[in-house]
């Protein structure tokens, strides 16, 4: 079946068998291999994108399903529209929450990272102030075997604060 | 203890960022599966239901006939071909009359576990190689599974018909066996206690890939593999495969967590190279989360029978551990040594005069074991630190006290232990100390207190945990007197280049642990330059040719100490061409900020770089001097690196319904000179919760069939952020004299300490109801059973 869908803020058309996962259409018909598979029961949040602007798990949908629908992955975290999306572009190219996962060392061998970044991204569009205790509930469906999570929610509540400022009163 | 704290300038115990991070969290960073390799066939393993059966028939005709389908091998095919020279290796044949059956990538006439291949599938994509795995029809004719490992040492059933038994070896260290049976006859205490730790499933997050890129007209190999021994991995194929090893090139790419489970060399890899080679087309394979459930190694899986012989005061005077450790259906790489890395620490941190131990490996009908975070220390820390508790109780002192009478005293160093190690540095106390400071120790008893005064049901515990561990694997003698295949060095080389950048080379294969950012900062506080100038080069057999890659806290105490000795090596050289074009003393030179001055002169002076184009150009070298700024070292540690610490685990358990909870944790490590104490911390945060992991969430289960009950990350408990607390954390330095930049490892000490903090916490939480032991994993079932249990005999 031919689809064509927004990725990254581009459209893109390709052929896909009714049954291919989106993950595998992001990763092996368009080369976008920063959305990682970790498992194979939506259970590691490795795949996490962005469906229409909240995350999803990319192996939870059909290629087929996504026709016509805006998909966001860590590619498209960098270009310069979306950085601009959660703040205010500090550091260079990275997103915000890129930018937080390196100052808090919030990832080690770095395969969760991407899906836990869009994960995270998400969780501060829908909360923009979380506590402690909402990040980690927030992350329960993002797997990361490296970090014991220690700094991957300091670095979270990190980005939260300097949204804060950012938006906050002049 | 903030990332503010200081700014980081790149030196020796800055918490300078990673330099890693930039590609990993944008996705550029490329994994086994990431590659885009044309022209490559995906390979499918056909993997036996049965944990043991006789394969009677293998139909791969209605397989092969499916679209996009160009072969399935059985193991017969691959055998008679000649795609094997030898059989799969396990280099640790720990002692001389150890039994092991061959081992071969396929099955031939018989599975031994539930996973075992026994057909390969090739195909045009995953998917069809998906399809056809499933449509290749296997009869079996099956046999008793033989999962318990005590009916295993029974040999009731015998798997390996050849070698007449399930046992494979039995292996003591017992220096002085009358000293030990007089420490028991004269105890004034003895206990005697039984500990059984479940098997662990790895899971690194990121699932085995491979990929193997042939050149068939030039006959070399180059092998991608998401391993942490590309070197290692590198003669195996050599061997296994019948091919001259100068053919072969690995590359680790990115690898994604690998805690053990990647230190070795599996069939899938033997696999890609043979089929490459027979096909003349690359071949690929990445396995499935739930096919890494039974074809990736299994942690843990033994029972210790765990002994003390103690005086009336509480000092421990002997240790006697026995043990039964599951090796799986096979030897994989290093199989049979994992409980003799913990063989020589079953008296842990304290003063023990007497010490006996043994271990007898058995088959089963299951999954292989092999190293698993920390590979024999955190088994022998929890014997230790279990059963110390248990003698507390004996003697009616409390956990703190017994602990602090027990401790090697810091004036005892660098200590002999009775179990035949030579203990570097320590100083226990402190760290003691201090943890029971940082989690509020006097407070938590008043509260412990409190609520069981108030007759409350949510009850608090605390465990303390105090570990010493030997890493950094490892001397190579001590590797050979322990009958392991290979050496325990580390190689570096250092060069400056000529227009000013510093090359890196090193052995070590990083997968998480931030090596290229270590690394460098080594080489800044050497040169005294930014750590940006540093590039280092790493996980690939053709430029990086020398090495024993990453694996029991090594990569710091032998590949970084290497890369130090490099640097020096560089300096040596670079004041030889300096005081030669400056005319000056060698001794007159010293290095500052990059720079070669002449004492009280400062006009006079040349930069490395400087030097380093010099070197290059060899216009004007002192004689007989060869061009080039480099050094190359390849260091073989004398000894072990001993850290040491304590942890404190808290854990609210709920009496009504067995659910324990994580709530609070301190850890004191010491691990000597850190060079990032921000990659430090990262490894205990991760090592903690994989420890506090086995104590209450995982196991993988087996049915009485042999079959693996919870393959998949949806029935195998891997802790979520919701899990675990925020950690506390401090250290104490003592740096280890056995080096010259007084480090020791840190990448497993956090899982070792872990797992006995959070049971002795658990079991602490309960001990007014006559509780004194838990199994592991601490699930709600199991305490909730536990505490009836107890009700019911108070009664």
């Amino acid at each position: 079946m031919r689809i064509t869908l927004t990725v990254n803020g581009e459209e893109r058309s390709g052929d896909v068998e009714p049954r291919t996962l989106l993950v595998h259409h992001l990763r092996d018909a368009l080369g976008l291999t920063g959305t990682n598979v970790g498992c194979d029961t939506s259970s590691c949040g490795a795949c996490t994108i962005l469906f229409d602007g909240e995350s999803v798990k990319s192996c939870t949908v059909l290629a087929v399903q996504a026709a016509g629908h805006e998909v966001t992955t860590i590619e498209g975290l960098t270009t310069p529209a979306s950085a601009t999306a959660a703040g205010n572009g500090e550091g260079g190219a990275l997103h915000p929450m890129q930018q937080a996962f390196h100052e808090h060392h919030g990832l080690q061998c770095g395969f969760c990272t991407p899906g836990m970044v869009m994960a995270a991204v998400s969780l501060l569009r829908e909360n923009p102030h979380p506590s402690e205790d909402e990040v980690r509930l927030g992350l329960e469906g993002n797997l990361c075997r490296c970090t014991g999570y220690h700094n991957i929610v300091e670095a979270v509540l990190a980005a939260a604060d300097r949204q804060e400022r950012a938006e906050g009163p002049a | 203890m903030t990332a503010t704290d200081a700014t980081p300038t790149g030196a020796i115990g800055d918490r300078l960022l990673r330099k890693e991070d930039g590609r990993l969290v944008t996705g550029e960073a490329r994994y086994v599966d990431d590659l885009a390799i044309p022209g490559a066939v995906w390979m499918g393993m056909v993997r036996s239901p049965f944990a043991h059966a006789r394969i009677t028939g293998i139909d791969t005709a209605a397989a092969t006939a499916m679209p996009g389908v160009r072969h399935v091998f059985t193991g017969a095919d691959l055998r008679d071909g000649g795609a094997w020279a030898n059989p799969m290796p396990c280099v640790w044949p720990v002692t001389d009359d150890m039994k092991a059956p061959d081992h071969w990538p396929v099955a031939l006439d018989k599975v031994c576990y539930a996973g075992d291949i026994v057909a390969v599938v090739v195909a045009d994509s995953r998917y069809a190689a998906a399809d056809a795995v499933d449509a290749v029809v296997v009869d079996y004719d099956p046999l008793d599974a033989v999962v318990d490992i005590e009916e295993a040492a029974g040999d009731r059933v015998v798997i390996h018909e050849g070698l007449g038994t399930n046992r494979s070896y039995t292996w003591t260290l017992s220096p002085d066996p009358e000293a030990v049976e007089r420490a028991f006859a004269q105890a004034a205490h003895v206990v005697q206690e039984r500990y059984r730790h479940q098997r662990l499933i790895p899971a690194a997050m990121e699932p085995r890939g491979v990929a193997a890129v042939p050149a068939p007209y030039g006959g070399d190999i180059t092998l991608y593999s998401s391993t942490q021994i590309p070197h290692i991995l590198k003669v195996t194929i050599a061997l296994t495969c019948g091919m001259p090893e100068q053919k072969v090139r690995v590359i680790a790419p990115a690898v994604g967590g690998g805690f053990g489970s990647k230190l070795d060399v599996y069939a899938e890899e033997f696999l890609a190279v043979a089929l490459a080679r027979r096909l003349g087309v690359p071949a690929r394979w990445t396995e499935t989360r739930s096919e890494a459930g039974v074809a990736t190694i299994h942690g843990r899986g033994l029972i210790q029978d765990m002994e003390l012989a103690a005086d009336a005061e509480g000092h421990i005077t002997a240790v006697r551990a026995k043990l039964l450790s599951d090796m799986g259906a096979y030897m994989q790489l290093i199989t049979p040594g994992i409980p003799i890395l913990g063989a020589f620490l079953y008296h842990g941190a304290y003063d023990v005069p007497a010490y006996h131990f043994e271990c007898t490996g058995v088959f089963t009908t299951r999954t292989p074991t092999d190293a698993y975070r920390g590979a024999g220390r955190p088994e022998a820390t929890f014997a230790v630190e279990r059963s110390i508790e248990a003698l507390a109780r004996k003697v009616g002192v409390d956990a703190v006290e017994i602990r602090r009478r027990n401790y090697i005293p810091p004036d005892r160093f660098p200590y002999q232990s009775s179990g035949t190690l030579l203990y570097d540095s320590g100083n226990y106390e402190p760290a003691l100390d201090r943890a029971l400071e940082l989690i509020d120790h006097d407070g938590l008893r008043a509260e412990q207190q409190r609520r069981r005064d108030a007759g409350e049901t949510r009850h608090l515990g605390i465990g303390i945990s105090s570990y010493v561990e030997m890493c950094g694997l490892a001397p190579s003698r001590v590797l050979a007197a322990l009958k392991y295949a290979a050496g325990g060095w580390e190689a570096a080389t250092v060069r400056v280049l000529p227009t000013g950048g510093v090359q890196v080379v090193s052995g070590t294969t990083p997968h998480g642990q931030g090596h290229e950012t270590s690394w460098s900062q080594i080489v800044a506080d050497k040169f005294g330059v930014s750590p940006d100038l540093v590039e280092v080069i790493h996980s690939d057999t053709a430029t990086s040719p020398q090495g024993m890659d990453t694996y029991g806290s090594r990569s710091l105490p032998v590949g970084g100490v290497a890369v130090a000795m490099a640097a020096d090596e560089v300096i040596a050289k670079a004041r030889r061409i300096a005081a030669h074009q400056l005319e000056c003393a060698e001794e007159d030179l010293e290095l500052v900020q990059g720079e070669l001055r002449v004492r009280g002169t400062p006009a006079k002076s040349m930069t490395l770089q400087a030097v380093a184009f010099e070197a290059f150009s060899a216009h004007d070298l002192p004689d007989g001097m060869e061009p080039n700024l480099y050094g190359h070292v390849a260091y073989d540690p004398p000894n072990f690196t001993f850290p040491f610490g304590t942890h404190v685990a808290v854990v609210d358990v709920d009496e009504e319904t067995g659910r324990v909870d994580l709530v609070d944790y301190a850890a004191v490590d010491d691990c000597g000179i850190q060079v990032n104490p921000m990659i430090v911390e990262g490894q205990l945060h991760g090592g903690i919760v994989q420890g506090a992991a086995q104590a209450l969430w995982e196991e993988a289960s087996y049915d009485d069939e042999g079959t693996l009950l919870n393959p998949s990350l949806l029935d195998y408990m891997v802790p979520t952020a919701a899990e675990v607390p925020r950690f506390r954390l401090d250290h104490t330095v003592t740096p280890s004299p056995t080096n010259p930049l007084g480090v020791k490892g840190i990448g497993e000490a956090g899982t070792i300490a872990a797992t006995p903090a959070v049971i002795n916490a658990v079991v602490d939480a309960l001990a007014h109801l006559g509780i004194t032991d838990m199994e592991m994993p601490a699930t709600p079932e199991r305490v909730w059973s536990t505490i009836r249990a107890a009700k019911e005999a108070g009664r």
